[in-house]
């Protein structure tokens, strides 16, 4: 028993050695940063190059973003100006244009949760607003969204009971139906779509938000209503047409698939038709 | 409430009308090369069936006017997506790339707009050579004809409409290879797996018929028209 006891101790020991974290293993990487600089909505922008050197392979995109604008503090520059919230991928302001991909590289990834791990050493990485007659660039990397809230609002309203809170479970809802509208309903707003549409076009955003809404039982009786309006005012902000490229869906963070396109398209046909 | 022309202009009105009307011209496209490979069938096989269509009389008309129309549709839509894509983009990026995955982008979605104005310029020279093209007369089944046969293999035994011909078809065959599948999606197909099942299918199917347009103007030019696919071409 004794030599059992034994290599019991040992193999123990070695388990609880003190486990060095990665972090101090990995090394700083230099990154070359290409990024619009562009001083307000009326100015003409222009790129600026920057190089890093002290970039970890762990930091998000965006904390290397704010070592640069560190060091541009520090140098008494203008920071970057770049949009961000929650930094977990749920809110959906940190849309950039990452080498020619909205939110970078990664598939339903936000910039936020995008991490230096994914360049290597020396690259060089391009960084520009997202580009659209619609979302006007307020400053260097920030863009103008409010058409995407007019769109919004164009749906109107929801008719519903007000007073005390419902009972959860007097409007059954059929599982399919909650589920498609939850999975409409996780659009986040952040614009990639129209940012990687080589049309411009916000059907992705508008299909999800129609798509969302016409499916629960609540505000039925302003479906048709909703979708029209709602389609009306896409194209009044000047997005473009739907081709089909189904970019739109590549580079949601969410992962929302064009069948919320289609969905749009029949709501409109139906609305249509039964009036 | 839109109007039904109001609903037509919208960017979902459009998107379905290219939809219907990409569709009736692949239906078009296939009637039409049923009717070109009627070159390889008996001696007067192709003659007899332009002579049929002509005979159709006023049926000929009313499909003549709707193919028309089909036509301006989709090249009239077509044209408005590519221009309200310039003014909705007005400042390019510096870099751009397509992320893959669900991404449909290629060559051939990405050159629509190019692909469809070189058809439609296509066109008009095709209608001017064939249709509107100088024939001899020909008895066919005791009554006069077109001998639009011998103009086919006159014409692509010139190497400028032989090579042109199927520059022009290669063209064809990208435009289909996005316009099928797009069509599909345009007119509300939801599911995910009969999308890339219509996917597969409209690559393929653009590929044999851009394949079958492209062997008759080939095999007429490399051989003269006297190869023993064809038959009733005097050859001197």
């Amino acid at each position: 028993m004794i030599p059992v006891r034994h290599a019991v101790t040992a193999s123990t020991e070695k388990i609880i050695q003190p486990i060095e974290p990665t972090i101090m293993s990995s090394s700083d990487m230099t990154i070359h940063l290409k990024i619009w600089r562009q001083k307000n909505a009326e100015s003409k922008g222009r790129f600026e190059t920057y190089t890093l050197d002290n970039v970890n392979e762990h930091m998000s995109f965006l904390e290397m973003l704010d070592v640069l604008n560190e060091e541009l503090i520090e140098n008494g520059d203008d920071p970057v100006e770049f949009d961000y919230d929650c930094r977990e991928g749920i809110c959906g302001s940190c849309n950039l244009v990452i080498n020619g991909r909205a939110h970078g590289p990664k598939h339903m990834t936000a910039v936020c949760q995008l991490h230096m791990r994914n360049y290597s050493d020396g690259d060089t990485v391009v960084i520009e607003p997202a580009r659209a007659a619609a979302f006007p660039v307020i400053k260097d990397l920030v863009v103008d969204r409010s058409a995407f809230d007019r769109i919004i609002e164009a749906g109107g309203y929801v008719s519903v009971k007000t007073g005390s809170a419902p009972e959860a479970n007097l409007i059954p809802v059929p599982q399919k139906k909650a589920n498609q509208a939850f999975d409409y309903a996780t659009c986040i707003g952040c614009g990639a779509c129209v940012a990687a549409c080589p049309n411009s076009s916000a059907s992705l955003f508008t299909g999800a938000k129609i798509g969302h809404l016409n499916k629960l039982p609540q505000g039925q009786p302003e479906k048709q209503q909703r979708v029209l309006s709602m389609v009306a005012q896409m194209e009044k902000e000047g997005f473009g047409d739907c081709s089909n490229y189904a970019e739109c869906e590549a580079v949601c963070p969410v992962g929302i698939s064009i069948s919320a396109i289609a969905e749009m398209r029949r709501e409109y046909l139906k609305a249509l038709f039964d009036n | 409430m839109p109007s039904f022309i109001e609903a037509a202009q919208s960017q979902v009105g459009r998107k379905i009308l290219t939809g219907i009307t990409g569709l009736l011209l692949v239906f078009f496209i296939i009637f039409h090369l049923a009717g070109n490979l009627t070159i390889f069938g008996d001696a007067d096989a192709m003659n007899r069936y332009s002579m049929i269509l002509h005979n159709l009389g006023w049926p000929l008309w009313i499909a003549r006017i709707g193919l028309i129309l089909v036509f301006a549709i989709h090249a009239y839509i077509g044209i408005s997506i590519w221009w309200q894509k310039r003014k909705a983009r007005p400042e390019e990026y510096d870099v751009y790339s397509s992320k893959g995955g669900p991404s449909k982008q290629s060559l051939s979605s990405r050159s629509m707009a190019f692909t469809g104005v070189i058809l439609l310029i296509f066109l008009f020279f095709h209608i001017n050579t064939f249709a509107l093209g100088d024939t001899e007369t020909v008895i066919i089944d005791g009554q006069e004809a077109s001998d639009l046969k011998t103009l086919v293999i006159e014409t692509f035994q010139n190497p400028l409409y032989a090579f042109g011909y199927t520059f022009v078809m290669i063209l064809l065959g990208a435009h289909l290879g996005h316009g099928i599948w797009s069509s599909f999606t345009s007119l509300t197909m939801k599911s995910k797996k009969l999308s890339s099942s219509i996917y597969s299918i409209g690559v393929i199917l653009a590929v044999v018929l851009a394949l079958a347009f492209i062997f008759i103007p080939l095999y007429i030019f490399f051989t003269g028209g006297c190869g023993g696919l064809i038959s009733g071409y005097d050859c001197v």
